[in-house]
């Protein structure tokens, strides 16, 4: 299988604190990988490393094959990053930050992408609203837009649909694996919601501490724990310490 | 550089204004103010000193090039202030967009507002109060020059600030080029200032470049010199400031401070 994303032997230390701490896993194409873990467990400061956000602090990550520090505006303009936590100008209308952000990545005919991306997330009678007057299930839509504006070959999603209810959590999930099947787009994916990993992830890593405790399928894990789900996966692992 | 990436930076600064009266009078305002209080004070003045017609020329001179310094620091530190309050840092850095080519953006944008602030200004004073600052003939060519590119120094630290300190010291952005102005020698010459100041003063590239208007205005001459003096103490400003908003951009990434700069 190819590989899309390799990290190895990545750390971050924050004034003394290790927030991740020498941690080493690949994502092949296509592959939607869960990044999971407590509270302070280091999955926000990884896929921020990824992004060349935050320096590590020691370890190597390599992105299409291409070492990210030397190659870092390369690797961007095919990657692409949301999240519950950031947010897109609020003085701004949707059309126009999703403009400003298809042009920033050099997209070609990027009206014309617009366009498709609002049918495809519904967002189409959004387009001339102000950003500050979506709902947050609405801006979690164009935000997720945005992410696939430049068509990534790796998109990171730090806790996406954490905002969202039920129903359009539902339909966010629905429309990321038709996206995967379709474009055999690779995703890295954090959440503190299980029934979602089941649902989504081929594979997940659970961190805790800055280390990866353990991985596999979803399956596999819930096998090798012996127990009946996830969330309880979970529950054991964040409390083993 | 990709020019598309700073086209697209900068039309994103400029979509803000046609819709926001509170930014568009963020433009004017002040610099209108000020426009007023010296212009009348110039008439004032000419009332009880009227064989010193100069007085009001320099005066009114200094205030409308003062405005470029101003305006220009701004131009920089709000568009980076801009995307803290926004949370917006994290998309434009994940972009493929260079630092360059977001300081090329600012540099536009603060072109920008002082053209449109210049030519309003301009035609004001010479409206109300028979100032032409064409006047000044090619001279204002390295004069704008020099005091536009100053600001955007100012506006390079009052960044690297911020990138250090967190927005709490935002305040610095909007007051960095005031706390500066008694150094400047806006009103006034250099020779009135104590000796310690003056020395400031004189490293100042601003300095000269009001030194050099008056010298224009009383004189209807100015010495060479004075426009390479500037010139030289704006590259070593911009030397240094440029490399301290690298090396704290960097420090930024080192600190993971790029998400946490909202907070
Ligand atoms: N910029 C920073 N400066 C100092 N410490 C930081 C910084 N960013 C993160 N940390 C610390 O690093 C650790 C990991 O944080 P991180 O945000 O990566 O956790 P997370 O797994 O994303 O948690 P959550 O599920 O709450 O989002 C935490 O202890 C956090 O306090
Ligand atoms: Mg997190």
């Amino acid at each position: 299988m190819e590989k899309i994303l390799s990290v190895k032997n990545l750390s971050k230390t924050f004034n003394g604190v290790r927030a991740v701490n020498n941690i080493s896993f690949s994502v092949a194409k296509g592959e939607i990988v869960g990044l999971l873990g407590p509270n302070g467990a280091g999955k926000t400061t990884t896929i921020q490393m990824i992004l060349g956000l935050i320096k590590p602090t020691r370890g190597t990550i390599t992105v299409f094959g291409k070492n990210l520090e030397t190659h870092r505006m390369e690797i961007l303009s095919e990657v692409n990053f949301s999240s519950a936590y950031i947010s897109l100008p609020g003085n701004l209308k949707v059309w126009e930050n999703l403009y400003t952000f298809a042009r920033l990545y050099g997209v070609k005919n990027y009206k014309k992408r617009v366009e498709e991306l609002a049918r495809f997330f519904e967002i189409t009678p959004l387009l001339s609203k102000l950003y500050v007057r979506l709902s947050s299930g609405q801006a979690t839509r164009v935000n997720l837009a945005k992410a696939l504006l430049n068509s990534p070959k790796l998109l990171f999603l730090d806790e996406p649909t954490s905002s969202l209810d039920p129903d359009i959590a539902d339909r966010v999930r629905k429309l990321l694996k038709k996206i995967q099947k379709e474009q055999a787009l690779t995703i890295l994916y954090t959440t503190h919601n299980m029934i979602e990993v089941e649902e989504l992830c081929d594979r997940a890593i659970f961190i805790h501490q800055g280390k990866i405790v353990t991985e596999g399928t979803p399956k596999q894990l819930i096998k090798r724990f012996g127990l009946k789900d996830l969330n309880e996966v979970f529950i054991k692992i964040a409390r083993k310490s | 550089m990709k020019w598309h990436r700073i086209y697209a930076l900068l039309l994103r600064y400029l979509y803000l204004y046609p819709r926001s009266v509170p930014r568009i009078l963020d433009i004017f305002f002040w610099p209108v103010t000020d426009l007023l209080v010296w212009g009348f004070l110039t008439i004032y003045l000419q009332n009880i000193q009227p064989d010193a017609p100069y007085f009001g020329r320099m005066l009114l001179g200094s205030l409308i090039l003062w405005n470029f310094t101003n305006r220009s620091q701004q131009g920089i530190s709000i568009a980076f202030l801009e995307e803290i309050w926004e949370k917006n840092l994290i998309n434009i850095f994940i972009t493929p967009i260079s630092l360059k080519e977001f300081l090329a953006a600012t540099i536009l944008v603060g072109l920008a507002r002082i053209a449109v602030l210049g030519t309003f200004l301009g035609t004001a004073a010479f409206l109300m109060f028979h100032f032409n600052l064409l006047s000044f003939g090619w001279y204002l060519v390295p004069f704008i020059l020099n005091l536009f590119v100053f600001g955007w120094v100012l506006g390079l630290f009052a960044t690297s600030i911020i990138m250090r300190f967190g927005q709490s010291a935002q305040v610095l952005a909007f007051t960095l080029t005031v706390i500066l102005m008694p150094f400047a020698a806006v009103f006034y010459p250099v020779s009135v200032l104590p000796p310690v100041v003056k020395h400031i003063s004189l490293a100042l590239p601003i300095s000269h470049i009001f030194e050099g208007m008056r010298s224009v205005v009383l004189q209807q001459s100015l010495s060479p010199d004075t426009i390479v003096i500037a010139s030289v103490l704006n590259i070593i400003w911009l030397i240094v400031a440029l490399s301290l908003f690298f090396f704290m951009f960097e420090y930024m990434r080192e600190k993971g401070q790029l998400s946490k700069l909202v907070d």
